[in-house]
C-alpha cells in the first residue's frame, strides 16, 4: 500500500522524543517533542530560525555554516512568528478541540491571544472552549449568492495579537480575497511576527497526496506545500483509535456536509482510517526526527549518521513524472538528501510539451526538489553529465510508457542509463497515470489556413503544366521530379496539412496524367505504385523536417528577441544616472517586451509609492491597484494579475529587490488580460525587474557617494570659510578697533600726522574687510541652490570696459592695453558675473605685479567660443599650483600686500564654470602668468547682431528718424 | 555764489553713517536735514523743501523704493540711493522707481559729495535751461543748436538715434540712466526691453567718440544697470 521510499522513513527512535498519552474526553495521544525548546521562548531564538528554513534542514551540515546560518535566520527574521500545526489523520479527531484548549491554556497564562477564525461546526463542547477567548468578527464575502465565511486578515494583522487561531490550514480562500490559498494568510501573519497555531490533515500535504488519493480512492484538491508542514516550528498529532473516531462519527459527533455524504462514506471506513493514521504517525516521526537532528547539529555533537546521498529525478512531459517526482521526493526524505529535478529539452520540443515539463518542475520545487532544465539532443549523455557534475549517488526515472516497437526502433533511455550508469544507482519507477489535467496552450500547434491549401494545390497545377509541356520531350518518370520539386517547395513553406494535400494531388494526378493507362487511376506497371509511395513519404518526411526547423527557428527567434530585448535595456540602463530615468528606460521596453501598460514605482521618504515612470495610459491610480503595489512593496511579493494573490487586480506587479530590500514596484497591465503569464514569461519579466532594480542600487549608491564627497568637501569648505572668518576678517577689525581706539582714548597726545595714518589705516583695512565680505557674498549667491544666471547679449569689449573702469584705481599706473577684434561675436552670458570674472582677474594682476609692467586683456574667437586673457608681467606662479589656485581660501602666490581674500579666482572658475567655459593659467615662457577662460557662443545669435561691429544696427531697425534729422 | 546754500536731506536710520556725513555736507557749504524714518523723511521732503535727497533703502518703517516713488508723485528733486544693496536688481528698481543715483555701502565720503554735487548742478539746469547749448567732455563738444558732435575739432558723423541717446545721456550727465529709461526716452516704450540693441548703439557710440573704446572715459557702463555720460 505505500511505496518502498515511504517505508524507509526512519523510526522514532530518538530517546528525546516521549509519547504520552493525556487524559481527555477521547484518548488523544500527543506526540510531544520535549527536546524541542519550550513554546514560550521568545521566538528568534536561534534552532526556532533555522527550522523554518527548510533547506538547512534537509542538509544539516556540519556546525560553522549551521550554526551561521541560524544565526543569520535570526538576524534577517528578528520577529518572526511561530506556527504550530495541529495534526491529524482525517477530520473529526478533535484538532480544533485541541487547539483550543491549548489555547485557553495559553490565554491563561497572560498570552495575548485570539481567534481569527475557527470552524466548531456547531459541536456544544467545542463551542464552550472557545467562551471567553477574544474572537475577531470574520470577512464575509458574497461569492455567487453565497455568504462565505473567511479569516479576516487585515483585522488580524492590525490587531497585532501575540498569538493568533487560524483553523483550516488548507483551506482556499474564496474569491476577491487577497490570497488564493488560507496558508499563504497564515504565512503573512508570521511574516508580521504573529504566532499561528492552525489544523491540517494528513491527506492535503502535497507529497502525500497521491498516497492518500490510492489509499481512500477519493481525490483530495486542497492541498498544501510541504515547505509550509517544514517551516512548521511545532507540529502536534492529535490522533485517536479508527474504532473511536468511527463511533464518533456514527454518534453524529463528526460534522460531515451533506453533499459529501457518499463520498465521506467512503472515506471513512475502517481500513482506510487505519492507512491514514500510520500515515499521520509516519510523518510527525519524521519530522521529530529531523527536529532532533538539527537540534544536535546546532549543539556541536557529531551527526548520527552521515549520508551524502543526493538523488536525481529525471522529468519529462508526461503526466506520470509527478508520480515519479512524488517517490523521488519520499526516497530522499528517507535518507535526508539533498534532490534534483532535471529536464532535458531537445531542441524543437513542442510548446504543449515545454508547458507540462514546466508543471512538472514547479512541482519538484514546491515538494523542495531543485528543479533545472537542460538542452541537449542526446538525452542520457545529458543527465549523466549533469549526474556527474552534481555527485549525484541516485537516479530516479519513471519507466517510459512507450509501445515496444517504438522501444525496439529507436532504444529506451532507461536501459541505455542503466547500462551507461556506472556508480550511480538507477531506480526505476512504474508510472501510473494521475488525476491531472493537461494544461492546454494556447496556438501550440499552427493551423494551415485555407491559403495554404489553395497555394499546395496552384503549386501542383503548376507542376502538371510543367510535366504537360515537357511530355513531349522527356520520358514519363522524369516527371516524378517535376513534382517532387513541387512537394518539397510546399513542404518547406507549409504546414502538414497542405503538404499531404500536395503529395496526394502530386500522386494522383501523376498517375491520372502521365502513366498508363493515361486519364484513369489504374496502375499496370507495378514500380510505379512504389514510385508513389515514395512520393507520398518523401512529402511527409520533408514537410515534418521542414516543420522541426521552423519551430527550432522561432524558438531561437523568440529567445534572441528576448535576449537581444534584455541587452538592449541593460545597455541604456547602464547609460541612464538618475532613478528616474532608469524607470523611464525600463517602463519602455518592459512595455515594448511583454505588449502592455507599464508603471515603475517607487517610494518617498515616508515609504509610500509614488510613480516613477509610465508607459502606457496605466498609472496604477485605482486605490485597490494602489493597494496592490503597496503590499508586493512591504511584502517582497509578486501580486495581483496571474499571481495566487490578490488575482482580481488588472495588473501583475512585482517587487524590485535588490540585496534583499524593496527598491519599488513594477507593474504591468497586459492589453489582454487571456492568456495568463506563462512560467518562461514570468521568468523573463523577473529577470527585467532584477535587471532594473539592480541599476536602480547602483543609481542609489552613485548618488548616496556623491553626497558623502559633496558632505565631505562642504566640510573642507566650512572648516576652510572658519579660518578664513576667524583669521582674515579679525585681522582688519583688530587694526582698526586698534586705530580708533587710540584716537579715541589719547587725543591730546597725537600729532596731527600720527592722526591722519590712523585714520588711514582704519580707512585701508575697512576696505579690504568690505573687499573680503564682497567675495564672501558673491560666492555665497553663486553657490545657493536655484541660482539662475541672468544671460543676454554682450559685447566682450563693454565688459571689460566696465571692469578696467571700475579697477583704474587699483591698476594705476601699470599699463593696460587691450586687444579685442572688433569683429568678436557677442557673448550670452550673464554680464554682471562676467564683469566680475574680468575684475578678479586684473586685480590680481594688479597684486601680484610690479607696479611699472603691463597688463593686457586680450580676446580671440576660438573653435569652442571665446578665448579671454590676462596677461602680466609678474613673477608668474609657483611650478603645480596651475589647479589649487582657483579652489578657495587658496593663496599661493607671495602676495605683494596681504589683501587677498583667496576667493578671487575661485569665484571667478564658478562664474566661467557656470557658464559652460573653462578657465586655466599657466606662466609665459617669457615670464609672468597667464590667465584665461573660454565662453561657449550659442550658434543663434540675436538676428541683425550676428557679427557686432562689422554690420552695426541700422537705425531703420527702429523707428524712423526723428523729423529734425542729422547735422 | 550768493544763492542761499543747497539744503539736504539725509535719510538714514544709523547713527554712525549720519554722524560722519553731518561734518563732510556742512564742510562742502551745504544745509543738512536728518530723517531716521521714511514717515519722517516724507514730511521732510514736503515741508522743507530739499535740493537734494541721500536715502537709505532699509528704514524701519517702511522701503526706501516707496517713498522714491511717493516724492516722485509730486516732485523731481534729485534723489540719490546710499544702500548697502549691492545686485543689480536692487539698483534698477530704484532707479526705475525715480532715483537719480545710486551710491552703495560702503562708500567714500568725497565720491558721495561729488555725486551731491552733479545732482545739484544737474537740477539747476532743469529749471532753467542753460544759455550755452553746447556740452564739452574732453575733447568732444556737443552743439545742441547746430546738432553738431566734433571730437579733437573733427566732426563726427552720428546716425539720428546716435545722436539722440548721446544727448539723451548727456542730459543726465553724471548720473546713471538704467537700459529702461534710454530706451523708453530714445525708442519709446514699446522698445524697453531691448537691452541689446541698445548696447550695440552705445557700443557704436564709443567707437566713434572715444579715443579707446575699450577703456572708455566718457561713455561708461555700470553693468547690468545701464549707462553714465561722464563730462570730466
Amino acid at each position: 500500500m505505500l511505496p518502498d521510499g515511504w517505508r524507509t522513513g526512519n523510526p522514532v527512535d530518538t530517546p528525546d522524543c516521549s509519547l504520552h498519552v493525556l487524559a481527555h474526553l477521547h484518548t488523544i495521544q500527543r506526540i510531544n517533542k520535549a527536546c524541542w525548546p519550550h513554546p514560550d521562548l521568545a521566538p528568534n531564538q536561534a534552532c526556532t530560525a533555522t527550522l523554518s528554513q527548510g533547506k538547512t534542514m534537509a542538509d544539516s551540515r556540519p556546525d560553522p555554516d549551521a550554526l551561521l546560518a541560524r544565526a543569520q535566520a535570526a538576524e534577517t527574521h528578528p520577529r518572526r512568528g511561530r506556527l504550530k500545526i495541529f495534526f491529524g489523520m482525517c477530520a473529526g479527531v478533535g484538532k480544533t478541540y485541541a487547539m483550543l484548549q491549548e489555547a485557553r491554556e495559553r490565554c491563561a497564562a497572560g498570552a495575548d491571544l485570539v481567534v481569527g477564525y475557527i470552524e466548531t461546526h456547531k459541536r456544544p463542547d467545542t463551542d464552550a472552549l472557545k467562551e471567553g477567548l477574544e474572537e475577531l468578527p470574520p470577512r464575509w464575502i458574497e461569492y455567487r449568492g453565497v455568504r462565505l465565511r473567511e479569516l479576516d486578515l487585515d483585522a488580524v494583522l492590525a490587531r497585532r495579537p501575540g498569538l493568533a487561531l487560524v483553523d483550516e490550514l488548507a483551506h482556499t480562500n474564496a474569491e476577491g480575497l487577497r490570497h488564493a490559498k488560507r496558508y499563504q494568510d497564515v504565512l503573512e501573519l508570521l511574516d508580521a511576527g504573529i504566532d499561528v497555531y492552525t489544523t491540517v490533515n494528513v491527506q492535503h500535504i502535497e507529497s502525500l497526496n497521491d498516497v492518500v488519493a490510492q489509499i481512500t480512492g477519493v481525490p483530495v484538491r486542497e492541498t498544501i506545500p510541504d515547505s509550509i508542514i517544514e517551516r512548521a516550528d511545532e507540529i502536534e498529532l492529535v490522533d485517536i483509535p479508527p474504532d473511536d473516531l468511527l463511533q464518533r462519527l456514527r454518534e453524529g459527533k463528526v460534522y460531515v456536509a451533506d453533499q459529501v455524504q457518499r463520498a465521506a462514506e467512503k472515506f471513512f471506513r475502517r481500513e482506510n482510517l487505519v492507512a491514514l493514521r500510520e500515515l499521520a504517525l509516519r510523518e510527525t516521526a519524521a519530522r521529530v526526527g529531523k527536529q532532533v537532528r538539527v537540534e544536535r547539529a546546532g549543539r556541536g555533537e557529531t551527526r548520527p549518521w552521515a549520508t551524502a546521498e543526493r538523488i536525481l529525478v529525471c522529468v519529462g512531459p508526461s503526466p506520470l513524472s509527478a508520480r515519479v517526482i512524488r517517490i523521488a521526493r519520499r526516497m530522499a526524505a528517507a535518507v535526508h538528501a539533498e534532490w534534483l529535478a532535471v529536464s532535458v529539452e531537445p531542441p524543437g520540443q513542442s510548446e504543449l510539451a515545454a508547458a507540462q515539463v514546466r508543471r512538472n518542475l514547479k512541482l519538484a520545487e514546491q515538494l523542495g526538489g531543485e528543479p533545472t532544465v537542460i538542452s541537449g539532443d542526446r538525452v542520457v549523455d545529458e543527465i549523466l553529465a549533469y549526474a556527474v557534475r552534481h555527485n549525484v549517488t541516485k537516479i530516479v526515472i519513471g519507466k517510459t510508457a512507450l509501445p515496444r516497437w517504438r522501444e525496439w526502433l529507436r532504444g529506451s533511455i532507461v536501459d541505455e542509463l542503466i547500462r551507461r550508469s556506472g556508480e550511480i544507482d538507477v531506480h526505476v519507477v512504474k508510472g501510473e497515470p494521475e488525476d491531472i489535467v493537461a494544461v492546454r496552450t494556447r496556438g501550440e500547434r499552427r493551423h494551415a489556413n485555407w491559403r495554404e491549401y489553395a497555394a499546395a494545390t496552384a503549386a501542383v497545377g503548376l507542376c502538371v503544366i510543367l510535366a504537360t509541356l515537357a511530355h513531349p520531350y522527356l520520358p514519363a518518370a522524369n516527371h516524378t521530379m517535376i513534382f517532387l520539386a513541387g512537394m518539397v517547395f510546399v513542404a518547406t513553406r507549409y504546414s502538414a496539412g497542405p503538404s499531404v494535400l500536395a503529395s496526394v494531388l502530386a500522386a494522383l494526378s501523376f498517375n491520372f496524367l502521365f502513366t498508363e493507362p493515361y486519364y484513369t487511376f489504374v496502375i499496370y506497371d507495378p514500380s510505379l505504385f512504389i514510385t508513389f509511395i515514395a512520393l507520398l513519404i518523401t512529402g511527409l518526411v520533408v514537410s515534418g523536417l521542414a516543420q522541426r526547423v521552423r519551430r527550432q527557428a522561432e524558438s531561437i527567434r523568440t529567445r534572441y528577441h528576448r535576449t537581444f530585448a534584455l541587452y538592449f535595456m541593460s545597455r541604456q540602463l547602464a547609460a541612464a544616472a538618475s532613478i528616474e530615468a532608469l524607470a523611464k528606460v525600463a517602463a519602455k521596453h518592459v512595455a515594448d517586451v511583454f505588449q502592455g501598460d507599464t508603471v515603475i514605482l517607487g517610494p518617498d521618504s515616508t515609504g509610500r509609492l509614488g510613480v516613477l515612470a509610465v508607459s502606457g495610459p496605466f498609472a496604477a491610480e485605482p486605490t485597490n491597484e494602489r493597494t496592490a503595489a503597496q503590499w508586493v512593496f512591504e511584502h517582497g511579493q509578486w501580486a495581483g494579475w496571474s499571481t495566487d494573490t490578490l488575482p482580481a487586480s488588472q495588473a501583475i506587479y512585482l517587487p524590485l529587490v535588490a540585496s534583499g530590500k524593496a527598491l519599488g514596484v513594477l507593474a504591468l497591465r497586459p492589453r489582454r488580460p487571456e492568456p495568463p503569464l506563462e512560467p518562461d514569461q514570468r521568468h523573463m519579466l523577473e529577470t527585467f525587474a532584477t535587471q532594473l532594480a539592480i541599476a536602480m542600487e547602483r543609481a542609489a549608491f552613485a548618488s548616496q557617494a556623491e553626497a558623502a564627497r559633496r558632505e565631505v568637501e562642504t566640510e573642507h569648505v566650512r572648516s576652510s570659510l572658519l579660518s578664513c572668518v576667524s583669521h582674515d576678517l579679525r585681522t582688519p577689525l583688530a587694526a582698526i578697533a586698534g586705530a580708533a581706539s587710540t584716537l579715541v582714548d589719547e587725543p591730546a597726545q597725537l600729532t596731527t600726522e600720527a592722526r591722519r595714518e590712523l585714520a588711514q589705516s582704519i580707512a585701508e583695512e575697512a576696505g579690504r574687510l568690505n573687499q573680503l565680505v564682497g567675495k564672501l557674498l558673491d560666492m555665497t549667491r553663486l553657490e545657493a541652490a536655484g541660482f539662475r544666471l541672468q544671460r543676454d547679449w554682450y559685447p566682450l569689449d563693454e565688459l571689460v570696459g566696465a571692469a578696467l573702469t571700475r579697477l583704474n584705481s587699483i591698476l594705476q599706473p601699470r599699463r593696460v592695453i587691450t586687444d579685442i577684434p572688433e569683429d568678436l561675436p557677442l557673448i550670452h552670458v550673464d554680464g554682471p558675473l562676467i564683469e566680475q570674472v574680468l575684475a578678479n582677474l586684473l586685480e590680481n594682476a594688479a597684486r601680484y605685479t610690479p607696479r611699472q609692467s603691463t597688463v593686457t586683456v586680450a580676446a580671440s574667437a576660438v573653435a569652442s567660443g571665446v578665448l579671454v586673457e590676462v596677461i602680466d608681467e609678474g613673477p608668474g606662479l609657483q611650478p603645480g599650483t596651475e589647479k589649487a589656485v582657483f579652489r578657495r581660501f587658496v593663496r599661493i602666490r607671495p602676495a605683494a600686500d596681504r589683501s587677498g581674500t583667496g576667493l578671487g579666482l575661485a569665484i571667478c572658475e564658478a562664474v566661467v564654470r557656470l557658464h559652460g567655459g573653462q578657465i586655466g593659467t599657466e606662466n609665459r615662457r617669457e615670464g609672468g602668468a597667464r590667465f584665461w577662460f573660454t565662453l561657449p557662443v550659442p550658434a543663434t545669435a540675436p538676428a541683425g547682431l550676428s557679427a557686432a561691429g562689422q554690420s552695426a544696427p541700422s537705425d531703420q531697425d527702429f523707428r524712423a528718424p526723428t523729423p529734425e534729422a542729422t547735422k | 555764489m550768493t544763492r542761499t546754500p543747497a539744503c539736504v536731506l539725509i535719510v538714514e536710520d544709523e547713527l554712525p553713517i549720519r554722524r560722519f556725513l553731518r561734518p563732510a555736507v556742512e564742510a562742502a557749504g551745504w544745509r543738512l536735514i536728518e530723517a531716521e524714518t521714511a514717515q519722517r523723511a516724507l514730511l521732510e521732503a514736503s515741508q522743507s523743501g530739499p535740493d537734494v535727497i541721500i536715502l537709505d533703502l532699509g528704514l524701519p518703517d517702511f522701503d526706501g523704493i516707496e517713498v522714491v516713488r511717493r516724492v516722485r508723485e509730486w516732485s523731481s528733486v534729485p534723489i540719490i540711493i546710499l544702500s548697502a544693496r549691492g545686485q543689480e536688481q536692487d539698483k534698477i528698481l530704484a532707479l526705475d522707481a525715480g532715483a537719480d543715483d545710486y551710491v552703495q555701502k560702503p562708500f567714500n565720503v568725497g565720491e558721495l559729495i561729488a555725486r551731491i554735487r552733479v545732482a545739484l548742478r544737474h537740477a539747476a539746469s532743469q529749471s532753467q535751461p542753460s544759455a550755452n547749448p553746447t556740452i564739452v567732455a574732453g575733447d568732444i563738444t556737443i552743439d545742441l543748436h547746430r546738432r553738431v558732435v566734433t571730437k579733437g575739432g573733427q566732426e563726427v558723423h552720428l546716425t539720428p538715434l546716435e545722436y539722440k541717446l548721446l544727448t539723451t545721456l548727456t542730459r543726465h550727465a553724471g548720473m546713471v540712466m538704467t537700459h529702461r529709461q534710454l530706451l523708453r526716452e530714445v525708442w519709446g516704450p514699446g522698445h524697453a526691453e531691448d537691452s541689446t540693441y541698445l548696447r550695440m548703439f552705445v557700443r557704436q557710440l564709443r567707437l566713434k567718440l572715444e579715443s579707446n573704446p575699450t577703456q572708455p572715459k566718457h561713455l561708461q557702463t555700470e553693468v547690468g544697470v545701464g549707462y553714465r555720460f561722464v563730462t570730466e
